[in-house]
């Protein structure tokens, strides 16, 4: 390494040192091309070629097709609606959260409980759902007694009842740890300013607090999204029957050996939610400047 | 249209506060009075309530029994943001999101002023603390001195009856907290307005105030201009926690007490008894070299330091005691370690406390 | 003597609990479901802790149920690799680039938050030819699935040991180490590392919990993780997938909750502002 020339003279060793340096970060490097940016030009590359390695556009004209529409179009759906939902509810159980005393115990619970929920989710998750609300659920039987129908059960395996109420069950918690530092960010003496300036709660929460959430809040409803968009083991453990959501049609082309191409009509979804995320992250990124103009992190 | 309309100041009574937290007073039965235009200054340790009478007087905490009066009404009962209160805060009470001039004109747009009014008192406002140049700049911008100028500006803006500083410098190097301190002293002359500034810095408090509280345990120590409670401590607390004290054993005789060789008159509340504690300050001591063998007061140098504008030398005396005395920076080179020297009192009146 | 403050303290205390109790309801019903089910009694009739007394036994589990213990066994594994690889990866880089090459920090930010933008599935697919020459030269044993699990922690990771990173000098502690005369294999193992006990500590139990909760990239390569094992047998027997799926939820919230107890508990949520362009504080 660079550091054994501190002998030679200064020159050399400047000369010497950038290489030297440099080849402290190969591993990493070469570790990231491997396992993130091939795979990354995989689909990106994939996406425009066919069968026989040949460019095409064809791929793209797959993702036109009605049940390639459809479970974009679904999955888009069940990403805002949840994670706008959840970004409310969980925005008021962070604030709840953050009235509480520093180091207590409440505070610790909540914030364990959503680190769990929010990392734990997948087949637990969806197999909790399946216990407490399918034919025989706990919260069927319950409601049952006390004369609540919830039909044949079935809903629970729709995308647009079942799955966005099993993805709240992930979205709140994660709500509550991307949030709460923002919450707990607001000083008390900027609510005190405002009522010796002569505001009320209702001014201080208008024009002091939300507008300086606002940006926390919007990030961390998009990161809901994004988190939604990408759920995977959650739609599968409860979805046995067809691919509502991209994620599983993506997945499906991993088992499908029906159908010939189906290979790189997959990478072509793959590149369709990458977009969607990059959309979703440039928005973000503007937003981010927009705030920077007076934030300071 | 801003320096005249409070010119003439408004009343502050506080009576008898109680405030206990969790079984301990921070405000004990406090009174306090301040004139109209007045600015007194609370001082003391940190805990002894002297924060907590403030954000009572703000109507940022309720006291559990006493009253407050603004102008002879009381408001006691009165929420915070209809009590009229200008509080500039220990820091960062700017909201993060608006420029400086909007934060100035925040409490008038609350108080319905229309734009045109609001553009001008704020912009006179900002000028008034110097800031008229960083108008369209946000918090973080600014350094934590120009903060505490806008924050002040925007307490300022609304004309309160009565302005609080809660520590408002004690986020500041040294060297901006003396020009701001100053320079909240000639703001608050120009504008007139009744003031409460709470601190722990008993330099700070000295330096800005009419009158300064010395406050200890929720209780009120003593009352008085800077002067008279540097050189007439009531209890020896404020002795002790305003400027530097020399603790010296003292015998009383006819009222007056001896001590290092001469006798000095006492002040009012003094301990009665033949063995006392007497508290002397520095500047009350004097020093000179030893010529030939003296019996009273003979002491021996442990230490000389220059100190900038004066000097001050550390001599163990014959009975074991340790005398602070100041002296004129130029004597200092007089004095080296170990040198005997003679102590005698200056003959200014102290407080005498009981021996045990 | 009930002053205005004190009303407004009771209503924000009051206002506080509803929401907690109303969303700490919609949490634990379906877990308490999860109980439900694996007491039922056969036919829905009555309570019984068969089930539960099945997954104590280790001896019986490990024989009636050899595809969870595979799993179980399997996703302890990839615990354990993936944490190491990442740390082997990561801290010598960031401290290295922080040391010596301060412009490519950007670059290696932008690269360890790149995989929150490529979700996991779509990760999968641009792997397949990866891994076909991961398992020419390493074999397909389940364990190659940590390679992955890297880069999917990468982002958590980094941000947890750039927060410790950011807290430390690192360029002046290596200087005083080099000064005395350390090596710079000795600046990393006895300096800094140490000062960075947290932040290691932080994001080895971020790979932990994701590498333990990773479902789509076992199951659509094919390799059995616990996650996969309990889906699997879902379909057979689903009260035992239930219990172990409630115990891991269970087991990872107590893990959570105690360390919110020990050392600032601020290491386990700052990761998670992934989202988050870090600016230097200016002064």
């Amino acid at each position: 390494m660079a550091e054994s020339a501190t002998a030679r003279p200064a020159g050399a060793l400047r000369r010497l040192r950038p290489s030297g340096a440099l080849a402290g970060v190969v591993p990493f490097f070469a570790y990231t091309t491997v396992f993130l940016l091939i795979p990354t030009l995989v689909v990106v590359i994939g996406a425009f070629l066919d069968g026989d390695n040949r460019f095409t556009l064809g791929n793209l004209d797959g993702l036109s097709s009605p049940s390639v529409v459809r479970g974009i179009v679904q999955s888009l759906v069940l990403s805002a609606v949840t994670s706008v939902g959840g970004a409310a509810i969980g925005g008021l159980l962070a604030y709840a959260v953050s009235t509480a005393r520093d180091g207590s115990v409440t505070k610790r619970f909540f914030t364990s409980l959503c680190g769990v929920l929010a990392q734990f989710g997948g087949v637990a998750l969806a197999f909790a759902f399946i216990a407490s609300f399918g034919g025989t659920g706990l919260l069927t039987v319950l409601l049952g007694k006390v004369g609540v129908s919830t039909g044949t059960g079935f809903w629970l395996y729709e995308w647009d009842s079942g799955l966005m109420l099993v993805y709240l069950y992930f979205q709140i918690p994660l709500m509550l740890i991307v949030f709460l530092p923002a919450v707990e960010g607001l000083r008390p003496q900027w609510r005190e300013a405002t009522e010796t300036l002569g505001g009320t709660t209702w001014t201080y929460w208008r024009r002091v607090a939300a507008p300086i959430l606002f940006p926390s809040f919007v990030g961390a409803t998009l990161l809901l999204f994004t988190n939604a968009f990408s759920a995977y083991a959650t739609a599968k453990a409860l979805v046995s029957q067809g691919s509502p959501l991209i994620p599983l049609q993506i997945g499906s082309t991993f088992t499908s050996e029906v159908i010939l191409g189906q290979e790189n009509l997959g990478k072509a979804m793959a590149l369709a939610m990458v977009a969607v995320v990059a959309v979703v992250m440039a928005v973000y990124a503007w937003l981010d400047k927009r705030a920077s103009r007076w934030m300071q992190r | 249209m801003s320096a005249t309309a409070t010119a003439q100041g408004t009343p502050v009574q506080l009576t008898d506060l109680r405030r206990v937290y969790g079984g301990v007073a921070a405000l004990d039965g406090l009174t306090l009075h301040l004139e109209p235009g007045e600015l007194v200054a609370l001082l003391g340790p940190s805990g002894c309530g002297k924060t907590t009478a403030l954000r009572c007087l703000a109507g940022l905490e309720d006291p559990d029994s006493g009253t407050i009066e603004v102008g002879g009404r009381d408001v006691t009962r009165i929420p915070t943001n209809k009590r009229d209160m200008g509080m500039v805060f220990q820091a960062y009470s700017l909201f993060p999101h608006m420029t400086a001039r909007q934060n100035v004109e925040f409490g008038l747009e609350l108080r319905g002023r229309d734009r045109s009014a609001r553009r001008a008192r704020a912009a006179e406002m900002l000028d008034l603390v110097g800031l008229g140049k960083h108008a369209d700049k946000y918090a973080h911008q600014m350094s934590g001195g120009q903060q505490q100028r806008v924050a002040l500006a925007r307490a300022l803006a609304i004309e309160p009856q009565v302005l609080l500083l809660d520590e408002p410098l004690s986020a500041l190097d040294a060297k901006v907290r003396t020009q701001l301190r100053d320079e909240i002293r000639r703001i608050q002359l120009e504008v007139g307005t009744t003031t409460l500034f709470v601190t722990h810095d008993q330099e700070e408090a000295l330096a800005v105030a009419d009158r300064v509280g010395v406050m200890s345990t929720g209780r009120l120590e003593q009352v008085a201009a800077p002067a008279e409670l540097y050189t007439s401590p009531r209890t020896p607390f404020v002795a002790d926690f305003v400027g530097l004290t020399n603790r010296l054993r003292a015998r009383v005789e006819g009222g007056r007490a001896q001590v290092l060789g001469g006798s000095i008159p006492l002040l009012e509340g003094s301990a009665t008894g033949p063995d006392v504690v007497v508290l002397v300050r520095p500047e009350g001591v004097t020093v000179a070299p030893a010529e030939g063998a003296s019996a009273a007061g003979s002491a021996s140098v442990v230490s000389a330091s220059f100190l900038g504008g004066h000097g001050r030398v550390i001599a163990r005396t014959t009975d074991d005691e340790l005398v602070t005395v100041q002296v004129p920076n130029t004597d200092v080179t007089r004095y080296r370690p170990g040198d005997a020297v003679v102590l005698g009192p200056r003959g200014d009146a102290a407080l005498a406390v009981s021996a045990d | 003597m009930s002053g205005q403050r004190a009303r407004f303290r009771r209503k924000q205390t009051l206002l506080r609990w509803v929401v907690l109790v109303v969303v700490f309801l919609f949490f634990v019903l379906p877990l308490l479901g999860m109980l439900d089910f694996t007491t039922q009694g056969p036919g829905g009739q009555g309570r019984t802790l068969a089930t539960w007394r099945t997954l104590a036994d280790v001896s019986t589990i490990s024989v009636d149920y050899p595809a969870l213990r595979e799993g179980f066994l399997a996703s302890v594994g990839l615990a354990v690799i993936t944490p190491v690889v990442m740390l082997l990866l990561l801290v010598p880089t960031m401290t290295w680039v922080r040391l010596r090459l301060p412009g490519l920090s950007r670059t290696v930010e932008f690269i360890c938050l790149l995989p929150l933008t490529v979700p996991a599935i779509v990760l999968v697919v641009g792997l397949t030819p990866v891994y076909a020459w991961v398992y020419y030269f390493l074999g397909s044993s389940t364990l190659t699935l940590a390679l992955a699990y890297v880069i999917l922690v990468l982002p958590y990771a980094y941000r947890s040991l750039d927060a410790g990173l950011r807290a430390i000098d690192v360029r002046t502690l290596s200087e005083a180490a080099r000064s005395l005369g350390a090596s710079w294999f000795t600046v990393m193992w006895r300096v800094i590392l140490p000062n960075l006990r947290t932040a290691v500590l932080s994001a080895s139990f971020l790979s932990v919990a994701l590498v333990l909760g990773e479902f789509t990239i076992a199951n659509l390569f094919s390799k059995k993780n616990l996650q996969v094992a309990m889906y699997e047998l879902g379909k057979s027997d689903a009260k035992i997938s239930v219990a172990v799926g409630l115990a891991a939820l269970v087991f990872g919230f107590v893990v959570l909750f105690a360390m919110s107890f020990v050392g600032s508990a601020r290491a386990g949520t700052s990761p998670f502002s992934r989202l988050r362009r870090r600016k230097e504080p200016s002064a």
